[in-house]
């Protein structure tokens, strides 16, 4: 990364030949050429983007096997450059058990969505936790169905407004949202629970810290670790990204308080 | 298709169920993941005692539809693995199922079949053929089916099944059922450790430097890559005919055609030495793949027999593979009995001769005409 380039097309960039340039960025090979397919200011973007530098960073692309699941991200194998397996709608905490099981010494991760993680699949995540399998489990938590075009998720905060609760979300009518890392925390088979987001660039940096984290644990194969983020959908709240950004400080935040929820004891 | 198992000197009385499991492992198996249900409880069992301290890795399940997808995983990573349930169960997989086959992710699937439809009733039952044979799930798929007749077959089976899956890259199941996975018979075990293992270069076993990644996915959002993707596989299926399997039994003077898989097959034997001494010329077709089927043969013997009659334990479901077969040249009945019920040699020795006293009566009425 620190290597220094001299540019040599002076001319036409008006660069000076005797100054130089230090590189301090470039895309990891962990991440493929293709251009998100995300909406602009989607966190999704983001996320894959923290996750794969930190594969790249901890030399583990060859190491590590990915569950791709159905939702907004259900593409994350075109954008992740790694062996990967797309599962069925809430499903992949099991896929990713699967693999695991066969492949203990390799790194596997499963991310998935609100409606994936925590409706449909409620069952495959608690007894994944519950085993205490060895995987990296992302949450990826924006408090609706994006894909399908908005709907209300398990995750949508009372009196949100979706296009199937029009009206508001009713807790009489449809229940409370579940704050499902706060359960997991209670099973003894989760290692690291953390709540993290990446609408500021300070949140990004913890993020990768937690990505980090999660994946030294997973070498010392002690339990699950549940790295949930609470993002955005501008398309799905019918907001511009900067307002997402203010909804998620003001509104969700306060309902899915971020940190670390249960880390391991020394 | 020829049998792939080899034969070991260790003969024993074991139950259908526990004759599956043993075999597995002598397959090498690499996985099973699976969740209780009567009748076939045993195969979990026997595995949780004997994977431990033998090779292999076995895991109860919280679900039958988390099982299905720890399928999927451990199949996609490379592994032998397989599953097994009994109809509800089998039935909360069909999702699972259906994306293994359009992963093309090669696994085997026992179904030991109850009666039904819904909780129905834990007796035998072969209630459950449309839904394996046709697919099952949702999309243009098939399994590959093989249907067992003796505890033997339920150990050969693995063989053969895992042979076949890893050759077409498609999950295959054994259709047995709650008697054969039940009942107690004399097996000669298959040899440990005489199935080589097929190279899967397309497994997610993480991705080798200067390689391509592997992915394993279904989804294809152009309609024209979907459109070829479901092309290959049906050319897939077609080229799977080769490995038609069936057995004949008193067919080479037959004038009647008993058609009847797995525990059905059994009782139709007996029918046959019945109509035999009676001096009726019975024989019988058994199909042992019912994926492929093998309509040919039945197109062949539709030449030389009067009718053939199709023995189920069910409303009458291969009957209509047994019609689209012979296409119209000679009628095709059916008896079956359902909920559990069984069959009795009699029982279709009565009705082969109801059929026959009819056809007689028939063709006095067009002699008189």
């Amino acid at each position: 990364m620190n290597e220094k380039l001299y540019l040599e097309d002076e001319e036409s960039f008006g660069f000076h030949p005797e100054v130089t340039y230090e590189q301090v960025y470039c895309k990891p090979d962990t991440l493929t050429d293709v251009p998100f397919h995300y909406c602009p200011g989607c966190g999704h973007s983001v996320v894959h983007k923290v996750l794969m530098e930190v594969v790249d960073e901890l030399g583990i692309q060859e190491e590590t096997i990915g569950v791709a699941p159905v939702g907004c991200s259900v593409f994350a194998y075109n954008y992740m450059n790694i062996d990967m397996q797309e599962a069925a709608h809430g499903r992949a905490s099991a896929v990713a058990t699967g693999i695991k099981r066969v492949l203990p010494d390799k790194y596997v991760f499963s991310y998935q969505g609100d409606g994936d993680l925590a409706a449909i699949g409620t069952a495959e995540t608690i007894h994944t936790v519950n085993r205490g399998e060895n995987i990296l489990m992302i949450f990826v938590n924006n408090g609706i169905y994006g894909m399908t075009g908005g709907q209300m998720a398990p995750t949508s905060l009372i009196g949100q407004v979706t296009s199937t609760s029009p009206y508001g979300r009713e807790a009489a009518q449809v229940g409370n949202p579940i704050k499902i890392a706060d359960m997991l925390c209670l099973l003894p088979g989760a290692y690291y629970v953390t709540r993290q987001a990446v609408h500021t660039p300070n949140y990004v940096r913890k993020l990768k810290k937690a990505f980090i984290k999660a994946f030294e644990y997973q070498k010392l194969k002690k339990g699950t670790c549940f790295v949930e983020v609470v993002s955005n959908c501008p398309s799905g709240w019918k907001m511009t990204p900067v307002e997402t950004i203010k909804y998620l400080d003001e509104k969700m935040i306060p309902m899915y308080p971020l940190g670390d929820i249960k880390v391991p004891k020394n | 298709m020829e049998n792939t198992s080899k034969k070991s000197d260790d003969i024993r009385l074991m139950k259908g169920n526990e004759a599956l499991a043993e075999a597995a492992i002598r397959a090498d198996m690499d996985a099973y993941f699976g969740y209780p249900i009567t009748p076939q409880s045993e195969v979990l069992e026997y595995l949780e005692r004997e994977v431990p301290i033998r090779h292999g890795l076995v895991l109860q399940a919280e679900s039958e539809v988390a099982a299905i997808n720890m399928v999927y995983g451990a199949a996609g990573a490379g592994a032998r693995v397989w599953t097994s349930s009994s109809s509800p169960g089998i039935s909360l997989m069909q999702e699972g199922i259906s994306y293994i086959a359009a992963a093309q992710l090669p696994c085997l699937l026992v179904n030991v079949v109850r009666g039904g439809p819904g909780l129905g009733t834990i007796q035998p039952s072969q209630g459950d053929y449309f839904q394996s044979t046709k697919g099952g799930g949702h999309g243009d798929y098939r399994l590959i089916v093989l249907a067992p007749a003796s505890v033997q077959e339920m150990a050969d089976f693995v063989f053969d099944a895992f042979r076949l899956a890893e050759k077409y890259r498609n999950p295959a199941m054994i259709l047995s059922d709650g008697a054969l996975g039940q009942m107690m018979e004399k097996v000669i075990l298959p040899e440990e450790g005489s199935l080589p293992k097929t190279p899967a270069p397309w497994a997610t076993t993480g991705k080798k430097k200067g390689k391509e990644q592997n992915v394993i996915t279904s989804l294809y959002m152009q309609p024209e890559e979907m459109e070829h993707i479901n092309l290959f596989m049906q050319e897939k299926y077609k080229s799977m005919q080769c490995e038609v399997r069936y057995e004949e039994i008193q067919t080479e003077d037959a004038e009647m055609l008993l058609v009847a898989f797995g525990l059905s097959s059994r009782i139709c034997q007996k029918t046959v030495d019945l109509a035999r001494e009676k001096g009726i010329k019975v024989g019988l077709l058994r199909p042992i793949t019912l994926y492929p089927y093998p309509s040919e043969r039945l197109k062949e013997l539709a030449n030389q027999v009067e009718f053939m009659l199709t023995v189920e334990m069910n409303a009458g479901q291969m009957v209509e593979d047994v019609r689209l077969a012979v296409e119209g040249k000679v009628p095709v009945h059916f008896i079956g009995r359902m909920g559990g019920m069984l069959l009795s040699p009699e029982d279709i020795l009565h009705k082969i001769e109801s059929i026959h006293e009819a056809r007689n009566a028939d063709n006095i009425q067009e002699k008189l005409k």
